[in-house]
């Protein structure tokens, strides 16, 4: 069979299971597009490439696999590269098949020609560049191999034009890229991390994307309820145990429960399980878990005494590792601690002010959670927001939490709704937002317009950059320095003008009543919430600080007395 | 991106040896494509890993080339080999200390 390397292409990707991509066409991929006319692949168009990426990642996130977006060269390549070092720092599997111009015009700077493969070394975790048709048979499946293997990440495959109009015989396909073998950890080790934790009088389960992406969390469950281990959280790691759970105490970090925090300062083992150890969790390194010896568990051997140095390191699959280890773990009530436990809950819980008001922070994240329910599928921007939904939300499932933790990049949160959504176009899509972050990806309301995804967009709209006012208000002497946005636009308006549905709680109307009517109804809206500018995330540990170290309300207090 | 390399001003030829003869030398057996200096490169580059001496040859039929790489000898280098390791081009990663000589043979150059 003779065919164009770009109908190999998405031949290639069918044969991945790719039922959904997004994209922009352009100059450099018009052959691509052609093959896709022909193919039974649905195709989104967003109206931003960075949109289309962080559609992609929406998809992946959501279900756990491999998912792809497609841009042009030039422009199109470095539009997409903010949502490809997005899924670099929070362990995404994506695949970005980018046009390049043709093989004879590389490196002439050519119409819309870059280095796409120079510009992606960094934030990949690896990239092609397709010199013929035939390195496509190896290229594509690979491309899913490496994605989707050990720690998940991006993959760039960058195909001239030519490439793309090269005709090929193709007599049988290649296998669908597959990942590879996750590395096993060594039997000895088993039995010193087991001794570890059965020894241990207060230890602590701190888990992060690393359990939701090795599907670990039943196991998870299982060790801390047989050992009664109390279960801490990163902000990628929400989600791994139920909130309501008696032994999950919530995110750790610059925004943690004070109890949550004080929890790490006191245990005397933390089993690490598939986290990196963020500053914004760890607070000052040095003086994490002062008192703790450290078992850390990651499928990536460079995160093993990259930041801390762990008494015990392990790389390995942590759901494998999990299961492993469970029969070797002793059965024990833990009375001290978890009483111990419970007496800091009391006295230092997370103060949620205004939960039942609508028309404040953790009410309106509180009342939008008890109207969607546990199906529901969240997704946040960055900032305020973002904090108030990690440290409010009673997240119940794995991929129910959505959201850009290690790039902090405002404007994912909407079109990652819309990849989501697509991924699961059973569920309904919140997606929490700022007035700053939603402004830059404002465009993709067209796209969920278009695709009537069911996205609910709930806007924490304060005219603010709301966290960095927060930290110019708090570590800037009041000094608010292009913080404030003095032309606030009419958001509802907006989504109108897009065809997205909307409502505005600080209208006339009751609010809960318009928030439940906005919620139920099928397609997407946006419910702009107005919010006091002066609203602050607390607790918070100031930037460099230790965790022990948290402000609240303007008030210091020393968590140690 | 061999900015750190020793510092020549007013340094004779045997200094310039010492400071490359230092340290510890990587074998690195990679795939041969056109992109695979860039990735190593750009890894020390944006780790903040010094290279203080660096030599690229394709062995065999061409398919694979070796890399040798000075490198400090400090508690960094563990954690640097551990990102090599990472680089889907890379297929090997030994320590060759011994490999120093061929360093060493090699500062005759800046006199030429």
């Amino acid at each position: 069979m003779k065919i164009t390397g770009a109908a190999l292409i998405t031949g290639l990707l069918e044969r991945q299971g790719i039922g959904t991509i997004a994209g922009i066409p352009g100059g450099a991929n018009l052959p691509l597009y052609d093959a896709l006319h022909a193919s039974r692949i649905r195709h989104v168009l967003a109206r931003h490439e960075q949109g289309a990426g962080f559609i992609a990642q929406g998809i992946a996130r959501a279900s756990g696999r491999p998912a792809v977006c497609f841009g042009t060269s030039g422009p199109g390549a470095t539009n997409l590269l903010t949502a490809i070092a997005d899924a670099k720092l929070d362990s995404v599997p994506l695949v970005t098949i980018t046009g390049q111009v043709p093989r004879a015009m590389i490196g002439t700077d050519a119409f819309q020609e870059i280095d796409t493969y120079g510009l992606t070394i960094p934030i990949t975790k690896h990239n092609y560049l397709v010199r013929s048709a035939s390195e496509l048979l190896e290229v594509i499946p690979d491309a899913f191999r490496v994605a989707a293997s050990g720690r998940p990440g991006p993959v760039v495959v960058d195909v001239p034009k030519d490439v793309q109009s090269e005709m090929i015989e193709v007599d049988t396909l290649p296998a669908p890229g597959t990942a590879d073998p996750p590395p096993r950890g060594r039997s000895e080790d088993m039995a010193h991390a087991a001794t570890l934790i059965n020894n241990a009088r207060r230890p602590l389960l701190l888990v992060g994307a690393g359990i939701i992406a090795a599907e670990a969390s039943e196991s998870l469950r299982r060790l801390a309820e047989t050992a009664s281990i109390p279960i801490a959280a990163t902000l990628l790691g929400l989600g791994a145990i139920p909130d309501g759970h008696p032994l999950f105490v919530g995110m750790v970090g610059m925004h943690a429960a004070r109890y949550t925090n004080l929890l790490l300062e006191e245990c005397d083992v933390l089993v690490a399980l598939g986290v990196r150890f963020d500053d914004r969790a760890t607070g000052k390194a040095a003086e994490f878990c002062p008192r703790a010896k450290i078992l850390h568990v990651d499928i990536d051997a460079s995160e093993l005494g990259k930041i801390k140095q762990p008494f015990l390191g392990i790389e390995a699959d942590v759901a494998e590792w999990l299961g492993a280890l469970l029969p070797r773990v002793t059965p024990y009530p833990r009375v001290e601690w978890l009483t111990r436990l419970r007496q800091l809950r009391r006295m230092h819980p997370l103060a949620t002010p205004g939960a039942d008001d609508p028309l404040q922070p953790y009410g309106i994240i509180r009342h939008t959670a008890a109207l969607v329910g546990d199906e529901a599928i969240v997704t946040s921007d960055v900032g305020q927001h973002q904090m108030w939904v990690a440290q409010a939300y009673p997240f119940a499932r794995p991929r129910q939490w959505l959201t850009s933790g290690g790039l902090g990049t405002m404007g994912f949160g909407l079109p990652a709704a819309i990849g989501a959504a697509l991924a699961a176009p059973e569920r309904t899509v919140v997606c929490f937002t700022g007035d700053g972050s939603l402004l830059m990806n404002v465009q993709e309301l067209a796209t969920a317009a278009e695709e009537r995804v069911h996205v609910k967009v709930i806007l924490l709209n304060n005219g603010h950059l709301g966290l960095v006012r927060q930290q110019q208000q708090l570590f800037y002497g009041g000094r608010y320095s292009a913080s404030r946005f003095h032309a606030e636009p009419d958001f509802a308006a907006i989504a109108r003008g897009f065809g997205v549905a909307a409502y505005d709680l600080g209208g006339t109307g009751d609010p809960l009543v318009q928030l439940a009517c906005a919620l139920r109804a099928p397609g997407p809206c946006l419910v702009n919430v107005p919010i006091a500018a002066a609203e602050n995330v607390y607790p918070m540990v100031p930037p460099g600080a230790a965790n022990r170290d948290m402000i609240d309300g303007g008030i210091h207090v020393d968590i140690r007395a | 991106m061999l900015t750190s390399a020793p510092e020549t001003t007013n340094s004779s030829p045997s200094d310039t040896l010492g400071a490359a003869c230092s340290g510890s030398v990587l074998r690195l057996l990679v795939r041969n494509h056109p992109g695979v200096m860039s990735h190593v490169c750009g890894l020390f580059a944006r780790r903040g890993f010094n290279v203080e001496g660096i030599l690229c040859l394709p062995i065999g039929d061409g398919m694979c080339s070796v890399i040798l790489l000075v490198v400090n000898e400090d508690e960094r280098l563990e954690q640097v080999i551990r990102q090599l390791r990472k680089l889907q081009d890379v297929i090997e990663i030994h320590r060759k200390p011994e490999a120093r000589n061929v360093f060493a043979a090699l500062t005759k150059l800046s006199t030429w």
